[in-house]
């Protein structure tokens, strides 16, 4: 019997239908996504049923497909920077910082304490604003809907910080290759001090709505269980390996951008299923928020470009007045700036775990190869395992605890 | 550990490159996961070097959690018939890393579980990452 599912190949079919006749056509195959509400994005999951049991789960990703890693071979290094953003449009900053660091290591380039800071302190705005996101829109799947509406109204304070640093709310390219784009804006302490300050108080609050949830629980509880060995194997990384108790981070194990300046824990559970890792990202919440303390109260003074004419755009002021600086103005706007020959690979913790920037370079203005190594993607690996065996209605919650983004996973 | 299978090493950036020939990839990246204890595999990528031979390069980037080290894996392969045995059977993370860079390059990875595309569509004509497929058109 063929099923008629939506967009499909004529491969997809024949494949259904083998599986089908093989388990003597007592199994249903269901065909979800790739447009559902609870995939954030189109992943399509071809499951196949027997009664509520998952058979077998086949996750199906591509439709966000944009060539991007094509695309970085034709864009200077400087331009490059913003495609990250489109990356994972709820981590910007985190992408534009791994991109940045890898050319910057291919550079040797020095970056002043001011901007590594701010980068610092942004990333992990970031990261609030991507578990925002994610609890949000977790909680919403699972039938919790108020909790989503809290969760943007703070999220709306972290997109005003953004918008005042960088102009943009969303594709922010604020980091660029040699430090900041533009200088701090006026006012900026008072904004972060005004978010740090109520921020804490309302992380209780989510908390006070879902931790001692009685419906949360049950739903949470003991599902989406997936031993550490399979998710190593698989690739997985991020608040999944620290929910299942292995203290990973890249921020303390490999620290970028001085984040071994910041006093912060790694928070890791031991329980492993979608409760433990809605705690573990609730308290890195509560880490983060401490680490933008930190950089708010101990901010550095000083330059937010790396003093590196020739790659780093001149000074408004100084092109009117010397020529070098307009001459390296024009040069870097009409061609770029060359970059040694060389190949690196930068790794950083993003919200969903290690986002890596394999960055080649054949000493030419532009990227000979970008390959991105985005969480996601490791991330989706581990979903046949996770589901298979489990009841097809705990497949939302198992799905929605790997926060993914299919963005990131697609590129 | 890998000095008799490795063919060039080299130290950039602090980062340790040992390149291998095709056929020792599986024992290469064994020997990294049960001896050297790499557990982690974080990438596959492919690189075309068009038009030098061998024309491909397949990267793999390797984790040590508990050593904090990482290390990166090389192999080339020829332009005319590009095969390399699969490690799926060391790491099973390589599954969907392999045919990315099967679906981008046309790599083909021996002894993949499931060898299909899978960013682009099944009846896909070319290999858009090579770097004689165009940036811009509508047919390749």
């Amino acid at each position: 019997m063929a099923i008629d599912i939506g967009i499909t190949t004529e491969l997809d079919v024949q494949r259904d239908r083998e599986r089908h006749e093989k388990r003597g056509n007592r199994t249903m195959v269901l065909n979800m996504g790739p447009q559902h509400p609870s995939t954030h994005g189109v992943l399509r999951l071809l499951l196949e049923l027997d009664g509520e049991t998952i058979l077998k789960a086949a996750p199906d990703i591509g439709y966000l497909h944009t060539g991007i890693e094509k695309e970085f071979e034709v864009k200077t290094y400087q331009q490059g920077v913003t495609l990250t953003d489109r990356i994972d449009y709820l981590a910007p900053l985190s992408n534009n910082l791994v991109y940045c660091l890898a050319a910057e290591k291919l550079l040797g380039l020095e970056i002043p304490p001011l901007a590594q800071w701010t980068r610092v302190m942004l990333a992990e705005f970031t990261r609030l604003n991507s578990h925002l996101v994610w609890l949000g829109t977790h909680a919403i799947d699972i039938g919790a809907m108020s909790v989503f509406l809290y969760c943007f109204r703070e999220r709306e304070e972290i997109l005003r910080v953004f918008e005042m640093f960088s102009g943009q709310r969303m594709m922010t390219s604020y980091f660029r290759i040699g430090g900041l784009a533009l200088p701090h804006p006026r006012g900026w302490q008072k904004r972060v001090k005004d978010f740090v300050d109520i921020f804490s108080s309302r992380v209780d609050e989510y908390e006070e709505l879902l931790t001692n949830n009685r419906i949360w629980t049950g739903r949470t509880k003991g599902v989406g269980f997936i031993s550490l060995e399979d998710m190593l194997d698989l690739g997985v990384t991020g608040p999944m390996l620290r929910a299942a108790g292995l203290e990973i981070d890249i921020r303390k194990d490999a620290p970028y951008s001085s984040y071994e300046k910041f006093s912060f824990k790694v928070p890791t559970r031991t329980e492993n299923d979608v409760f433990a890792r809605y705690l573990v990202r609730i308290e890195e919440m509560r880490q983060s928020l401490g680490i933008i303390k930190q950089a708010l109260e101990g901010m550095p003074s000083g330059s937010h470009q790396a003093d590196a004419p020739g790659i780093v755009l001149p000074d408004r002021e100084k092109m009117k007045t010397q020529m070098e600086a307009l001459i390296y103005h024009f040069k870097i706007v009409t061609e770029g700036f060359r970059v040694p020959e060389g190949e690196v690979y930068q790794a950083i913790e993003s919200p969903r775990g290690e986002v890596g920037c394999y960055m080649v370079s054949d000493g030419t203005q532009k990227p000979y190869r970008v390959h991105w190594r985005g969480p996601s993607f490791g991330n989706l690996q581990c979903t046949s395992k996770m589901i298979e065996g489990t009841l097809i209605a705990d497949v939302i919650a198992s799905l929605g605890s790997m926060d993914f983004v299919l963005g990131d996973a697609d590129r | 550990m890998l000095e008799e299978i490795a063919i060039a090493t080299k130290n950039e950036f602090n980062e340790t490159t040992i390149e291998v020939a095709p056929e020792n990839i599986v024992t290469a990246l064994g020997r990294l996961k049960f001896d050297l204890k790499f557990e982690r595999l974080t990438s596959i990528a492919g690189v075309d070097r068009f038009p030098a031979e061998p024309r491909f390069e397949v990267v793999y980037h390797l984790q040590s959690i508990a050593g904090k080290q990482r290390i990166r894996i090389k192999a080339r392969v020829p332009g005319d018939n590009p095969e390399i045995e699969s490690v799926t059977s060391i790491y099973r993370a390589a599954d969907w890393y392999e045919r990315e860079t099967f679906d981008f390059f046309g790599v083909k990875f021996l002894n993949h579980p499931e060898l299909t595309r899978i960013m682009m569509p099944d009846d896909w004509e070319g290999y858009p990452l090579r770097k004689d497929y165009p940036i811009t058109g509508t047919r390749y």
